[in-house]
């Protein structure tokens, strides 16, 4: 679940602009990158690295661990299932609107094939210090610093901002596990949450939540469970209800998905719920 | 993307799903002209909401007088917000007994859920609470597909006519794949007195991500109702949404807008919009301000940065470039931290003489104040 220096990533979609900024963000970082894929240039090399034709060539040449897919909504279907059909562990999936049945395709088959799935519409995962998979801005050290407090977040921007109020507390990140603002994401809250209470490092956890579906409250029972202090953000208390707010993820229907749902589920279970993401920096210090 | 009734049973019909005959009628006249061809009928507002029984959206007419009467008094009619424009005409059979089906994408088994109850006609909601036995439910792998076995299993012992609705509930599945459908829901599934099972109504709703695969069908959908602003915003390819406060927003990132909105709320003030230029989107900050600024109930702007793909100094020089060319009234107030946040800052201080607020709470505080001494 948490990305270590160790292990080998692939990048699918290597070449393009967006592929070749992190690439070079994350080989600096300390990612290890063994590989590229394009079906196009299969034998040039790329960031450092060689680029294949699919995965499974890959895996054959220069084998990997985990792969990061810089893929468009409708290429995305084939490019993770060339994945862990060339036996990836783990991929991250950072892509938006991929339609919600290839999704569904993909989830199949990594369930199948025991490939742990970060995403669809996530940011990445960061451990800092080691390593980080995806776009968050981990070589920012008012973001990131090592430490020993898990974030996770189903938002990229708001998990950042979240990690600086932290930063700026004194405090530092074990990990941070972005798991994305789509309907059907392969690694939930619950999941997340398991990961890190399982994680030596992290001592204490933020959970950054928002509204739409039910992952917070199928993480609240668990998290009652917990001897480390869990503390949460849910974003979306003042959006409407009925419209998606921003991620495909995030929208009230009816009395389903509400705030109140996931706060009152979280309190419940102990979790120290938060007003504004700057009061995270105090909860912190109280805990 | 929501399809209404006659848009989502041509789809059952297509995948072999008996429908009854109907036609849409825009006037009392069209009304009655289809009630002659089918007789008996029932006559159905056709709104993207939902308990259009209970408004009064859906009658009964049993002569050509009275099909005109009931269109006359729907027609016009407000329903969930939506006044009806049109209605369906179909033709009426008497009813044996009320069925559920559905088929939906469920996050929790993160494939297709197949769900059937033979106690119908009222919402699932109330089905579950009211029925749960009778409410059966089965995860389909969607790489492998809902097999006879797999349905047949399902309706057995619900004391439905269990071969005619497993096949329906197949050819529902069919029509649920090839329509990428987030929800494919017929309720009720009617047994008729003569015992043909027929689809009598049919909520679609479409995967908004899966759109650009079905270009055709969506072109029958119903767009979402949007302000004047909101369609700009749209054609802008911009998600903005408009709200009835006074404090403009503009953030990067779904997550990062709302809760600029949330902080907006406990501080007391109300946001006016939600409009994120996260993703692919960071580009554009010029058009995004102007739509900010162009809600006339607007006093005073947060601009909430924090980068991470998107970098803020390019969102930033195009902020800056959008003040310099509108020159607005209504003062900003920014935060600004993440990827970029350096230059970002410098080019505040050195072109329009702004310095950031240490935090978002710090600047959501003082566009606060100031909306409120604001004439």
């Amino acid at each position: 679940m948490i990305v270590t220096g160790k292990d080998r990533v692939l990048i699918q979609g290597i070449t393009g602009k967006q592929g070749t900024f992190w690439t070079e963000r994350m080989a600096e970082y300390g990612t290890r990158i063994v590989g590229g894929v394009n079906p196009k240039k299969p034998g040039i090399t790329h960031c450092d690295v060689p680029v294949y034709a699919s995965a499974k060539d890959a895996m054959k040449q220069t084998p990997f661990d985990v792969s990061v897919l810089f893929i468009p909504p409708l290429g995305c279907k084939a490019a993770a299932l060339d994945a862990i059909e060339a036996g990836a562990k783990g991929l991250c999936i950072l892509t938006e609107h991929i339609p919600v049945q290839d999704v569904m395709y993909i989830m199949a088959a990594a369930k199948d094939n025991g490939t742990r799935i970060l995403g669809p519409n996530t940011a990445g995962q960061v451990t800092p210090g080691e390593a980080f998979v995806g776009f968050m801005p981990a070589f920012d050290k008012e973001i990131f610093k090592p430490g020993d407090v898990g974030v996770v977040s189903r938002s990229g921007s708001l998990g950042t901002l979240l990690c600086l109020n932290l930063v700026q507390a004194g405090y530092g990140e074990s990990a941070f596990i972005g798991i994305g603002g789509d309907p059907i994401i392969g690694t939930t809250t619950l999941d997340a949450l398991k990961a890190l209470d399982g994680d030596s490092r992290t001592k204490k956890i933020v959970l950054v939540g928002e509204i739409g579906g039910a992952m917070e409250e199928a993480a609240a029972e668990y998290a009652a469970t917990m001897n480390k202090p869990i503390f949460a953000f849910i974003a979306g208390q003042a959006s409407p209800p009925g419209k998606k707010m921003g991620h495909a993820g995030a929208i009230v229907m009816g009395d389903r998905g509400t705030y109140a749902s996931k706060a009152s589920a979280l309190s419940e279970a102990g979790v120290t719920v938060l007003n504004t993401p700057s009061e995270i920096g105090a909860a912190l210090a109280s805990a | 993307m929501n399809f209404e009734e006659h848009a989502g049973k041509p789809l059952l019909a297509q995948a072999l799903i008996p429908i009854p005959r109907g036609r849409v009628a825009r006037t009392p006249g069209e009304a009655c002209a289809v009630a002659g061809e089918l007789g008996e009928v029932i006559i159905k507002a056709q709104v993207p909401a939902g308990k259009r029984g209970k408004a009064g959206g859906i009658k009964p007419a049993d002569s050509i007088a009275e099909a005109e009467t009931v269109a006359a008094a729907i027609l016009g009619m407000e329903i969930g917000g939506h006044t009806v424009e049109k209605l369906l005409v179909e033709e009426r059979a008497p009813i044996a007994a009320e069925y559920y089906a559905a088929i939906l994408n469920d996050p929790v088994t993160k494939g297709p859920l197949a769900m059937f109850s033979a106690e119908g006609g009222m919402d699932i909601e109330e089905i579950a609470e009211k029925h749960p036995a009778a409410l059966k439910q089965h995860a389909i792998d969607v790489r492998k597909g809902f097999s006879k076995a797999d349905a047949a299993a399902m309706v057995k012992g619900t004391g439905v006519d269990e071969t005619t609705v497993a096949e329906i509930l197949i050819r529902l599945y069919d029509a649920y794949i090839a329509n990428d459908a987030e929800l494919l829901e017929i309720n009720p599934l009617a047994k008729l007195e003569d015992g043909r099972v027929v689809a009598l109504d049919c909520k679609f709703v479409m995967d908004d991500s899966a759109i650009k695969r079905h270009t055709d069908t969506a072109d029958y959908g119903t767009p979402d109702k949007l302000t004047a602003l909101e369609q700009r915003g749209k054609d802008l390819d911009l998600k903005f949404i408009e709200l009835d406060g006074d404090i403009g927003v503009l953030a990067n990132g779904a997550g990062l807008t709302m809760t600029t909105m949330d902080v907006v709320s406990h501080y007391g003030g109300k946001p006016a919009n939600f409009l994120e230029i996260g993703g692919e989107a960071y580009t554009r900050a010029t058009p995004a301000l102007k739509l900010v600024l162009d809600n006339p109930g607007v006093k005073a702007l947060v601009v909430n940065f924090c980068g991470a793909f998107a970098r803020t100094d390019v969102m930033t020089e195009g902020v800056i470039n959008a003040l310099k060319e509108l020159k607005p009234k209504v003062p900003a107030f920014f935060s600004v931290h993440g990827t970029g946040s350096v230059e970002a800052r410098s080019m505040l201080k050195e072109q329009m003489n702004i310095d950031p607020y240490p935090t978002m709470d710090d600047a959501i505080q003082a566009a606060i104040k100031h909306a409120r001494g604001a004439p």
